[in-house]
């Protein structure tokens, strides 16, 4: 009975939402009155159903509501569960999203992103119950990417500025990761249980461990890609230098995402999946070293910050990092109760973070001591400043993730730049005809061949897609170049026997769609604006808003964001790629994440950042 | 061809340095002309040319004129007297229809940034994305206040000292590759030898350094800041705008050894082309004249009203003899409203205007307080020290914020324990926000009870150089010159009120901005108090007399703080006041209240949060509440809209509603034939509204460049300054929620006074002349006899006809302050 009623929890924010969008944006009161009614009703419902649930025994609730796709081997589901994991989370969530929404009203009054920023906070409020109240990984992932875009444009709030726009991207980026992450894990479940299961069977130790101990190394994959995922999300080493630089929009949102709701997601995802890997020593070992690691490097730090907020959040990165180690003990409840007063103190903080001014120069003023005389002896010395350098420089984590990941991307990238529009139509178009014929006659091949064909047609995907990623002039043809992406994944997968036509179409369907009308946009604004150069950011959307929103749209579609079949199209592919297919998994993934961070850029570079055409009334770069 | 050796850098460092934001660390925040490097020109060109070269907006834009045009705020006949004001237009006609609906080429490039860009254009290194960040945080920690809990390291040695101190012993380094480290450590390294490295053709050098130190003009403003007046951070720190430079060059040249090795070329050898100098002469350019003459036609639509109501209003001298009670208020614009509203509670009160340190300058050190603080105009810096003593007030602690109580085990205990507890906190300000520890409020700048050492009793005895108190001469002096400045000789009321101001804030790192100006951004209460105090002393009484000012026994003077955000009054030392004087200070007391009532009401319709149709009494309170609201940004609207000062009696201008857009400064022109005292006041005058206007002007037209750009994502960096985002730029000038509603224009001086004299005023002070010379103030006199008007125009007086304008007169106020929460027009006020 009561589990019909989770629904409810999503419906509230997705309405809210939906509403939002609809207000006039010159009707503040209208706007943050839609959020407010959306938040307080989401909470009060919740309190109240909350304390029925206890009442009844806090007896853990499952709906599945949708099943969406079916085949014979393959089942997509959208299910809920409720337990006491999703009421903490729910609890806290709803009351600070509650709370930040009666702040922002009058905060952010006259602020020219008003009607925005209520839509996003809105939005992310939709993804965060989603992924809370997810029952199974399939709508985990759904929430997990709606949580995704709306912290980029959160963070890209100011988005006429150069700083918020490229650090949106960074942010953007790692959360990429988690989500592959997240894709490879499900992945693996598929083929380890044969089907998608809920978190509730998760529960079951049963069916768990008879599973796991014939399989202990894909029980390890799993468990990892999910300390990934949950590693990425929650900024802990070696992904915590993102969480700092994430503080660049309204300082409510930074509370609300950063200090407390989205950061302590990878908490969430490990206590959610706490039935799977609690018997694998390994693992917690695992999570162990990084809880421990990511909080002592992230004390060290918070002590060298000479600014409020990366003070506040290198401290949070410190917590969530005890509250790993707590996970790996196994102290579950111990670990809800760190997060809900973590997440409690930092909003406080972050929101009260002005006020420090006032408050330490007081202090200073009575009781100010001058510092002491400097260390003496030279050993003491080496360490001491060798200590201070390395925190001042967050312990290269942010370096590092240029030398692993962005500068490896952009250096891939230049190596392919040579393929041009002409390599295109005269090589790869035809070369993808050839391999859609060869489909049709696959049993002309031989079969070792039929096997390396996916391998290749990924890999041919993939730098389309580097290429698209590394593109500096023209925004079409990267886009193109994204679109034939998913053409030669659809292509490779198609090899994989079972792939069936309605699956590439289910597959296909939101790409096409997407792609075509993205493609139309960029036309319509070359056409208006002759030249859109992609090595710097045009920030057309001062005088292109709505164009800007068609293609933010088709963006989102195209990177196979919950709004359309494509969605369930990339879970496919994934179902078909057979457990002992690394190359081809490693492929799609690495194309997935470079897709996704392909499309951001072009919308970011053509439609963020300082304007072209003004550069008075513009922020200076490094503002 | 210029060589290495011909190169001044001490100079250019210099220059860079005048050019540079001149804004102080956040504790003081002092307002001033935000463009001061151009001061030395006329304002027209010193704008066009600051636009042109650092690429700032210096007016409002096209569109934006028109729109005010078509809304009837700029009127057409001051738009036609404009033009035909300007001896270069020949045809008005033509140009009035180019100025409303001709098309203009709005692009252009500002010349700063361009010749470092090529690095990024012909190297294909962006430095920028290199350097800033390490520069920033470096930067940062070095001058640090108090956020970071381990303190840089290497203390009060300067900053390239300690730089190399800690790269000297550390394995670890701040630099990538090993040459700038080597080069850190050999001590000839000098920013000559450095440029000859990484630009190399030594007549670029200068242009490179502006391109450097403008890509982050926030940090490079702050440390020659703190260079020029290391005092102002309480924690001193040694750095030079020189140090910056070397270590950011070192850190470019690191940056290209990181992407090249060490074989790179100078930045000249890739050069074909170089870049426009930043100085050459400015093109004539359309655009820029016909915003010019918008912009002066928005302003005189304003003045000629101004002026129009000064010529019309017949003063009403009030009767002396009948003065119930006289007060003396700050000139600062937000005073303009509350003296209105004290006048008309009670009309036979009278109030003053003077510069709100009462013209006692001194430091003032709290009891308990490890600092002193200047309470007197930024540029005085006076050798007298007042003391607090005897004060009961406790501290009270916010674990929040209190420094002790960081690190891990700490905050694991705190975060589980104080996240509750907090988040109760948080909820609980929403809905009924109240005082907390971070509240910024202006009574607590001196306890209400505590004793000042107002007396000098030894004055051979100095502490760190001031002494201690003011001897009797001293006091005699400082009273002498008050009374005479206002042109208050005779007719002492029994009670006089010195009433300072200072604002209360919560959350809001500009706190400083919203105090007194003339008392260094502090309230005002311990000059009120210091005053009243000389003034009630018999002695300096009885040598006044002597001097021809003579107070009767009977008049006490008491000190009282005005606070601009609540408008709520506090009163100092009332136990001086007894029997009939103690009954009329009650009643006073009621006018005080019944005045900030309706001034919260006038203030009220700004306020969009509030209903103006309630109570008075609820709108005050909600008035309030804002003052302590941690979501509210906007405390309170500061000096927005001002645009005016106005020196003269007060029966001048009384008969007209300013709308809060005033500075009044009284003045009595018949004792001062020979304008010395006129002088005198202009000479703070001038400096310190002309500062705020100009600051307001600026962050206005140029909220992105010139101002701070919205307030809500700043970040506080090293309790000194303010950034967006972790990595930012220090932001500068006025943040978007205090100058969204002003108005940019520039302040109009009016003098009741005949000009002959004033013109031998303004002529004492040849900075004070400047600043109407060059038009950075506009300057008006009415002749107290004739009314006629003359306008000062280079060197010289001309007579001034107004546009003709029917002023409304004001029947009921606040219908009006329920109706419209724009701008309003100049009222009679009948």
């Amino acid at each position: 009975m009561m589990n019909e009623f989770i629904i409810l929890w999503i419906l509230i924010p997705f309405v809210g939402f939906v509403l939002s969008l609809l207000m006039p944006k010159t009707r503040e009161d209208l706007v943050s009155g839609v959020a407010s009614w959306a938040t307080g009703l989401h909470l009060i419902g919740l309190l109240i159903f909350t304390v029925l649930w206890a009442y009844n025994g806090f007896e853990s609730l499952n709906d599945k509501d949708w099943v969406l796709f079916k085949s014979n081997t393959y089942e997509f589901y959208v299910d809920f569960c409720f337990d006491k994991v999703t009421a903490v989370f729910a609890l806290v969530g709803a009351f600070l999203n509650f709370l930040i929404v009666i702040y922002s009203r009058v905060y952010l009054h006259r602020e020219p992103g008003y009607k925005r920023f209520f839509n996003t906070i809105l939005l992310f409020m939709l993804g965060y119950n989603l992924a809370i109240f997810a029952g199974n990984m399939e709508t985990l992932f759904a929430g997990w990417e709606v949580l995704g875009i709306s912290s980029f444009l959160l963070i890209a709030y100011y988005r006429d500025r150069f700083l918020p726009v490229k650090n949106a991207l960074k942010v953007f980026s790692i959360y990429r990761i988690g989500d592959i992450g997240l894709i490879l894990a499900t992945w693996m479940s598929h083929h380890l249980f044969h089907e998608s299961l809920t978190f509730m069977q998760l529960e079951n130790y049963q069916l768990v461990s008879s599973e796991l101990q014939s399989h202990t190394m894909v029980g390890i994959f799993i468990s990892a890609m999910i300390l990934l995922t949950a590693s990425a999300k929650s900024a802990q080493v070696p992904f915590s230098s993102w969480l700092p630089r994430a503080m660049e929009g309204p300082t409510t949102s930074s509370a609300i995402f950063y200090g407390s709701l989205a950061v302590h997601l990878g908490v969430f995802l490990l206590l959610r999946t706490f039935p799977f890997w609690e018997h694998q020593f390994s693992v917690r070992v695992l999570i162990f070293m990084v809880g421990l690691s990511s909080a002592t490097i992230a004390t060290f730090t918070s002590r060298v910050q000479s600014n409020i907020k990366s003070q506040i959040a290198y401290a949070s990165i410190a917590q969530i990092g005890l509250m790993f180690i707590e996970l790996s003990f196994g102290w579950s409840n111990i670990a809800l109760f760190h997060f809900a007063a973590n997440a409690f103190l930092r909003t406080y903080q972050l929101l009260v973070s002005p006020s420090v001014v006032s408050y330490l120069i007081k202090e200073m003023f009575f009781s100010f001591e001058p510092p002491k005389v400097a260390l003496k002896r030279v050993f003491a010395k080496k360490i001491m400043y060798s200590l201070y350098v390395m925190n001042l420089k967050e312990w290269n984590l942010n370096t590092m993730m240029y030398k692993v990941y962005w500068n490896p991307v952009k250096w891939l990238g230049k190596r392919v730049n040579f393929i041009t529009m002409q390599h295109v139509i005269y090589f790869f178009i035809p070369a993808f005809v050839t391999g859609v014929f060869l489909r049709y006659h696959i049993d002309w091949l031989p079969e070792e061949f039929a096997h390396f064909l996916p391998v290749l047609f990924s890999f041919i995907g993939l730098i389309m897609v580097l290429k698209a990623y590394s593109e500096r002039s023209k925004a079409a043809i990267s886009w193109v170049l994204i679109i034939l992406n998913h053409l030669w994944i659809a292509l490779a997968i198609s090899f994989n026997e079972q792939f069936k036509f309605v699956e590439t179409g289910i597959y296909l369907s939101g790409v096409l769609l997407a792609g075509v009308t993205g493609y139309f946009t960029i036309l319509r604004l070359r056409k208006i604006e002759t030249n859109i150069d992609l090595t710097r950011f045009n920030g057309h959307v001062y005088s292109h808003p709505k164009l800007a929103l068609v293609f933010l749209i088709s963006c989102l579609a195209l990177s196979g964001f919950p709004i359309t079949p494509t969605f369930i199209g990339e879970d496919l592919v994934f179902s078909h790629i057979h457990s002992n297919q690394y190359a081809l998994a490693f492929f799609v993934s690495a194309g997935f994440i470079m897709d996704g961070l392909a499309i951001l850029r072009i919308y970011a570079r053509v439609f963020l950042g300082p304007h072209i055409h003004s550069v008075y009334e513009m922020g200076y770069r490094s503002s | 061809m210029i060589t290495s050796n011909q190169i001044d850098i001490r100079e250019i460092v210099h220059e860079i340095a005048h050019f540079l934001p001149a804004q102080a660390p956040l504790k003081d925040f002092v307002h001033h002309n935000t463009l001061h490097a151009f001061q030395d020109l006329i304002f027209e060109d010193a704008i066009k040319k600051a636009s042109l070269v650092f690429g700032y907006s210096v007016t409002l834009t096209l569109p934006e004129y028109r729109d005010l045009y078509q809304k009837g705020e700029i009127l057409p006949e001051v738009l036609g007297n404009r033009i035909r004001l300007r001896k270069s237009i020949r045809d008005p006609e033509a140009y009035l229809a180019k100025m409303l609906h001709g098309e203009f080429d709005a692009f252009s490039d500002p010349r700063i940034g361009k010749l470092r860009f090529q690095w990024k254009e012909l190297a294909g290194v962006g430095l920028d994305s290199f350097v800033h960040p390490r520069l920033f945080r470096v930067l940062s920690n070095y001058l640090d206040q108090g956020i970071a809990i381990w303190k840089f390291p290497v203390q009060n040695k300067g900053f390239l000292f300690s730089i190399r101190e800690l790269e000297e012993h550390t394995v670890v380094s701040l630099f990538r590759e090993k040459r700038s480290r080597k080069l850190l450590q050999d001590k000839n390294c000098s920013v000559l030898a450095l440029l000859d490295l990484l630009v190399g053709d030594p007549s670029m050098y200068k242009q490179y350094l502006f391109d450097q130190q403008f890509a982050h003009p926030g940090w490079s403003g702050m440390v020659a800041a703190i260079e020029a007046n290391p005092k102002s951070l309480l924690d001193q720190k040694k750095i030079t705008l020189e140090e910056l430079i070397v270590f950011e060059l070192l850190l470019e040249i690191d940056a290209l050894d990181s992407k090249f090795g060490e074989n790179w070329k100078p930045l000249a050898c890739y050069m074909k082309q170089r870049p426009t100098h930043l100085f050459d002469p400015i093109p004539p350019n359309d655009l820029s004249d016909v915003l010019m003459v918008w912009q002066e036609a928005m302003e005189f639509s304003f003045y000629d009203q101004v002026l129009t109501g000064l010529a019309v209003n017949s003063p009403k001298e009030s009767h002396a003899a009948n003065n119930s009670f006289q007060a003396f208020f700050c000139i600062d614009d937000r005073e303009c409203s509350i003296r209105r509203h004290v006048e008309e509670a009670d009309p036979n009160s009278f109030t003053y205007g003077t510069p709100g340190f009462f013209n006692v300058a001194f430091q003032f050190q709290p009891e308990h307080g490890k600092f002193y603080t200047k309470l007197c105009p930024p540029p005085v810096n006076p050798n007298y020290l007042i003391k607090e003593t005897g004060t009961k007030k406790v501290i009270s602690e916010d674990p929040h914020m209190a420094k002790s109580k960081k690190g891990l085990h700490n905050s694991l205990v705190l975060s589980q324990t104080l996240g509750f507890w907090s988040i109760l906190k948080l909820a609980h300000n929403i809905f009924r926000p109240q005082a907390t520890a971070s509240f910024a409020s202006s009574s607590e700048h001196m306890d209400k009870n505590a004793h000042l050492s107002i007396e000098c009793r030894h004055p051979e005895h100095k502490e760190n150089g001031m002494q201690v108190g003011f001897t009797l001469a001293e006091m005699v002096e400082r009273v002498e010159g008050l009374f005479r400045s206002i042109g208050l000789h005779t007719n002492f009321a029994t009670i006089i009120y010195v009433v300072g101001h200072g604002a209360s804030s919560t959350n809001n790192p500009y706190f400083a901005a919203y105090d007194c100006g003339a008392c260094s951004g502090r309230p005002g209460s311990v000059n009120a108090r210091v005053f009243s105090y000389m003034a009630n002393k018999l002695e300096v009484r009885m040598e006044l007399e002597k001097r021809g000012i003579s107070i009767p026994s009977s008049t006490i003077f008491i000190g009282a703080l005005h606070d601009t955000t609540r408008d709520d009054i506090e009163f100092y030392d009332e136990q001086l006041l007894v029997g009939s004087a103690q009954q009329k200070h009650l009643k006073n007391k009621q006018t005080f209240y019944q005045a900030l009532d309706k001034n919260a009401k006038e203030r009220s319709r700004r306020f969009e949060s509030i209903n103006t149709k309630e109570s008075l009494g609820k709108i005050h309170e909600n008035v309030r509440l804002r003052s302590v609201s941690l979501f509210e940004p906007r405390p309170e609207y500061n000096h927005a809209t001002n645009s005016l000062c106005i020196i003269g009696s007060r029966s001048f201008s009384k008969g007209l509603f300013l709308d809060r857009r005033s500075f009044l400064n009284s003045y009595n022109y018949r004792l001062d034939s020979e304008g010395v005292y006129l002088s005198n006041i202009l000479g703070a005058a001038a400096p310190v509204c002309g500062g705020i206007n100009l600051e307001y002007y600026f962050s206005r037209v140029d909220n992105q460049k010139l101002g701070a750009g919205s307030k809500l994502p700043h970040n506080v960096m090293g309790l000194f300054g303010l950034a967006n985002g972790i990595d930012g730029d220090l932001r500068t000038g006025l943040p978007f929620q205090m100058i969204e509603i002003h108005d940019p224009l520039r302040l109009m001086m009016i003098i009741e006074q005949y000009p002959e004299t004033v013109l031998k005023a303004i002529k004492i002070n040849p900075a004070t002349y400047n600043w109407f010379n060059n038009n950075w103030i506009n300057l008006a006199v009415v002749n107290p006899d004739t009314k006629e008007i003359s306008l000062f125009n280079t060197d010289k007086f001309e007579p001034y006809t107004p546009a003709k304008i029917d002023l409304m007169e004001m029947h009921n106020p606040e219908e009006i302050f329920e109706m419209k929460s724009e701008n309003l027009p100049v009222y009679l006020i009948s």
